[in-house]
């Protein structure tokens, strides 16, 4: 074993204790949210005892009810056509020589990376607005095709990365032994580009969970989602059923998060040790 | 059965354009174990995907049976490959690669069951079925790519050299078991390799390119003894290379005159004629080390000794240098020592005109 | 021969981009041409537009300053506003700086088995709901909440502090949101650092600040760019953390904007200021590009 050397190139004077602090200040407040989301009493910041009532009065409100359903209905929607759309867009553009017009694309996909989501938040209130005239719908179907678009590059880099290493030899073995372009995808490359498509469709489904600003701006009246209906009881009298919202949804986002880690680890090659 | 024409193949445009493949024109036979042999980047690999399927050609003809192939795509072409990294499917076992070809032809269960059967039994692999292929060794991978291209009965095989990755006993090994397989099968095998020792061992008949052209095609005794161009001459073996005047040919025979005056009858290079200067190629173990007033005059600058034979490096009058190889005779005793005045002599039909 | 294998696959390829690109344009870059029109339209009486052309949603998106909407009650002007934005999005990335530089740089230095567990502790809190993250540091920087608690218990202060409703608060949580922004492209950039360049000046007599400065600092300088852009854009175009901690009384940007589609009714002015966060947040970003660039050409 190394001995330990009196003299470290890689130590910095206090940088470890800003990192230490970095990690507790990131944590504390979600602690101390969770911490009170089992407060007995009504305040959010004096604890008075263990209970689980704000978790119960969350579960029996109709609104979070409502709210929950619809969140959830929009983040499987959105997750699965965001997620079918970027495997077809990661085929076509992963592996093969830059074609005409690959900039546009390119950024076209990653666009709601890169514009404030509020611009594209008023660009869509504006345009559904049109919609909402000419046609008179005013259903889920906005949300779901806003929320879709906003998930497609986020459901597109795992699987594009996951593309990349795969070894093109093994498709044109598939071509050589009879495998037609449609059998070779489902019997060769899908089931090799499963995790990536995986991890893609949960990193889809927590945004679309997530999102507040797009939500806010396109839902019509009483088309809350867990998000916005948060966001409106900010306004009020705010009670720990709050923090108890809040902590479910985190739960979720940890859990999913987690297990898109676990997915994407195992395809990664390698990093070299830090000299 | 294959017939190639005049195949071009250029990469890119303008500046950048590489041409891999330029003019190439071959004919393979039914059942002949046909290798490509040259250097990294001579075209042979970009020749072999071409008849796969995978690079369309720039211009040029190739029919298989009679028919056009370059308009199928390469899951309709009856052609399979053996791939250099094997390119197993990572997630099916060694029996369910196998089969993969049999499933893409839609053959019934029960015959894929049996022919998978038959395969792994070629290739001594049966207790092995049901492993994945990430288990197996280098050597078990290659003989499970073997069976899984042999399995759907192709036309034609093609193997993009399948041997480079295995250690020098098992590629000895591999290359017997080729030739069997070949010959037991009845496959036309088109092979690659940059290995000449390998080519001359294994195949009917060999195509040496360099620089997207085939320079000459022949069996490995002809390709050997009677390398056409400077450049197959010493891909292949060692060669001896004389600067010689062309005295007069007549049909196959060249009277030659060498640089000590002598003049000797030489195999004449085809599509070559007239006079002026040539080179002549001879190889070592064609010629004899003689005392000095034979065909060659020189000096022994150095003696190597080898196990079976012993090289003995000539700087001949002139300036050239050549190379006498010798078996060891057991028992033997040196007659030569360096610095010696020898004499370099062969036989007449021996030595070859080079094209260039 | 070539030509119609190649325009198959050509053809392919479209049709496989077809599904996403139509959403996308649907719902992402067509609208922004629409939002583009309208900034030239003229504002409905109660919402909307009236399709007539006028520039006076452009002409106020500069020249407001003291007239606003009578049924309002701030008294913030435009300009304010967007220096306001611009002023505390500087101050969060430079925040975001401090601590997030040496926080790469301890990830970086662990051990090759930890590092990504560090790295998976930053990027949780980011895939949570901004949200909720904003509502936790209301919870601990309000009058009944945590900070105050504490100072008061200990006897530091007697009344609490108001931090919530400023420009304090809105830094703070925009840095708490956005953190995680800064510390992972610097620790990509960290991660690929040749430490035995750091001995090299060590051995040249250099102090570790020196090293820091002279030598660490310029070669993640890449990693470093990169994570201020991350935070500066969506700091600028901020709209739930300053709403939730500004309370309405601090505008920043994103709120003037939503402004207009609500109480505002200005829809035309909504859309000229929304273009021009874009265009702002546009030139970041070449200048992101070209920074990006010239490092590469530099550095070989």
């Amino acid at each position: 074993m190394a001995r330990s050397r009196s003299f470290d190139v890689r130590r910095q004077a206090g940088f470890p204790a800003v990192a230490i602090t970095c990690f507790i200040l990131l944590y504390l407040p979600i602690i101390l949210l969770v911490v009170y989301s089992f407060n007995a009493g009504k305040s959010i910041a004096i604890w008075e005892g263990f209970s689980l009532q704000w978790y119960v009065s969350a579960w029996e409100n109709e609104k979070v009810q409502d709210a929950t359903i619809r969140s959830l209905i929009i983040a499987t929607c959105a997750s699965v056509i965001a997620t079918s759309a970027a495997v077809m867009a990661a085929l076509a553009t992963t592996r093969s020589p830059k074609f005409k017009g690959y900039s546009v694309v390119f950024a076209m996909i990653n666009q709601p990376l890169m514009i404030p989501e509020i611009v594209t938040a008023v660009a869509l209130l504006i345009f559904f607005a049109m919609i909402k005239v000419a046609t008179g719908y005013t259903g889920l179907w906005y949300l779901i095709l806003a929320h879709s678009a906003f998930c497609i590059p986020f459901a597109y880099m795992p699987i594009r990365a996951r593309l990349q290493g795969m070894d093109l030899n093994l498709e044109q073995a598939g071509a050589d032994l009879y495998g037609t372009p449609w059998r070779v995808f489902r019997r060769i490359t899908l089931p090799q580009l499963w995790p990536g498509v995986l991890a893609g469709a949960m990193l889809a489904f927590v945004i679309s969970l997530d999102d507040v600003v797009i939500t806010e701006f396109v839902k019509s009246a009483g088309q809350d989602t867990l998000p916005t209906y948060m966001l409106g009881q900010l306004r009020r009298v705010i009670t720990p059923e709050v923090n108890a919202i809040s902590t479910v949804l985190l739960a979720i986002s940890v859990a999913l998060v987690i297990a898109f880690y676990l997915l994407t680890k195992s395809g990664k090659p390698k990093q070299g040790d830090v000299q | 059965m294959i017939e190639i024409q005049n195949l071009t193949k250029t990469f890119g445009t303008g500046a950048e354009a590489f041409t891999a493949l330029s003019e190439v024109s071959v004919t393979i036979r039914q059942n002949e174990f046909f290798t490509l042999l040259g250097p990294s980047g001579c075209g042979k690999t970009t020749l072999l995907r071409t008849i796969a399927g995978f690079v369309d050609p720039t211009s040029g003809t190739m029919t298989l049976d009679g028919a056009d192939v370059l308009a199928s795509p390469p899951y309709v072409r009856p052609v399979n490959t053996v791939f250099q990294n094997y390119a197993l499917f990572p997630h099916m076992t060694v029996a369910e690669n196998i089969g993969f070809g049999l499933e893409m032809q839609d053959r019934p269960k029960a015959e894929i069951k049996q022919t998978v059967g038959e395969m792994l039994e070629l290739v001594q692999m049966t207790p092995l079925a049901n492993r994945a292929t990430s288990e197996i060794s280098g050597g078990q991978q290659q003989r499970v790519a073997l069976a899984r291209a042999l399995a759907p009965r192709p036309k034609v095989l093609l193997l993009d050299e399948p041997l480079s990755a295995l250690d020098f006993k098992l590629r000895k090994e591999m290359q017997i078991e080729l030739k069997r397989l070949q010959s037991e099968t009845g496959i036309t095998f088109v092979f690659v390799t940059h290995d000449q020792e390998e080519a001359l061992t294994m195949s009917d008949r060999i195509a040496v390119m360099n620089e997207g052209q085939i320079l000459q095609i022949g069996g490995p005794k002809e390709i050997y003894d009677h390398p056409a161009e400077r450049f197959v001459a010493d891909f292949i073996g060692e060669t001896n290379f004389l600067e010689a005047e062309l005295v007069s040919v007549d049909g196959e025979v060249a009277e030659t005159r060498l640089p000590s005056g002598k003049t000797i009858s030489t195999r004449a290079a085809s599509g070559r004629a007239g006079a002026g200067k040539v080179t002549v190629a001879v190889r070592p173990e064609h010629a004899l080390l003689e005392p000095p007033g034979a065909l060659i005059d020189g000096k022994l600058e150095n003696i190597v000794y080898f196990g079976t034979d012993t090289h003995y490096h000539v700087m001949l009058d002139g300036g050239a240098r050549f190379v006498v190889r010798r078996q060891n005779q057991p028992d033997a005793v040196e007659a030569y020592t360096i610095g010696d005045a020898v004499g370099v002599s062969f036989n007449p039909g021996v030595g070859q005109v080079l094209r260039d | 021969m070539a030509e119609t294998r190649e325009i198959s696959a050509a053809r392919r390829r479209w049709m496989l981009l077809a599904p996403a690109l139509a959403i996308l344009v649907f719902a992402a870059s067509g609208p922004l041409l629409i939002v583009i029109m309208y900034s030239f339209l003229t504002p409905g009486d109660y919402g909307g537009v009236i399709w007539s052309f006028s520039t006076d949603a452009w002409f106020n998106v500069v020249a407001e300053r003291d007239f606003f909407d009578e049924t309002l009650s701030f008294s913030d002007a435009h300009w304010s506003i967007f220096w306001r934005s611009v002023k505390l999005s500087l101050m969060t990335t430079a925040v975001a700086f401090l601590v997030g530089f040496p926080t790469a740089y301890f990830i970086a230095t662990r051990p090759k088995a930890t590092r990504d567990i560090w790295m998976l502790l930053i990027i949780i809190p980011f895939w949570t709901n901004l949200l909720i993250r904003t509502f936790a540091v209301m919870e601990i920087i309000r009058n009944e909440g945590v900070v105050n608690s504490v100072l008061i218990g200990l006897g530091i202060i007697d009344e609490p502090i108001q931090l919530l409703f400023t420009e304090f608060a809105i830094t703070l949580g925009m840095f708490y949101v956005y953190l995680p922004l800064m510390v992972l492209p610097i620790y990509a950039s960290m991660e690929r650092l040749d430490f035995s360049l750091v001995e090299a000046a060590y051995d040249l007599y250099a102090s570790r600040w020196r090293v820091l400065k002279r030598v660490i600092f310029p070669l993640v300088k890449p990693g470093v760019i990169a994570g201020s852009i991350l935070v500066f854009v969506p700091s600028l175009g901020a709209y739930v953390t300053p709403r939730v901690l500004g309370g309405g009384k601090q505008l920043m940007l994103g709120n003037l904007i939503e402004l207009q589609f609500g109480q505002g009714r200005n829809w035309p002015l909504g859309a000229a200021l929304s273009i021009t966060l874009l265009a702002i947040v546009m030139i970041a970003l070449m200048v992101y590009v070209r920074s990006a660039g010239r490092e590469e050409v530099s550095h070989g």
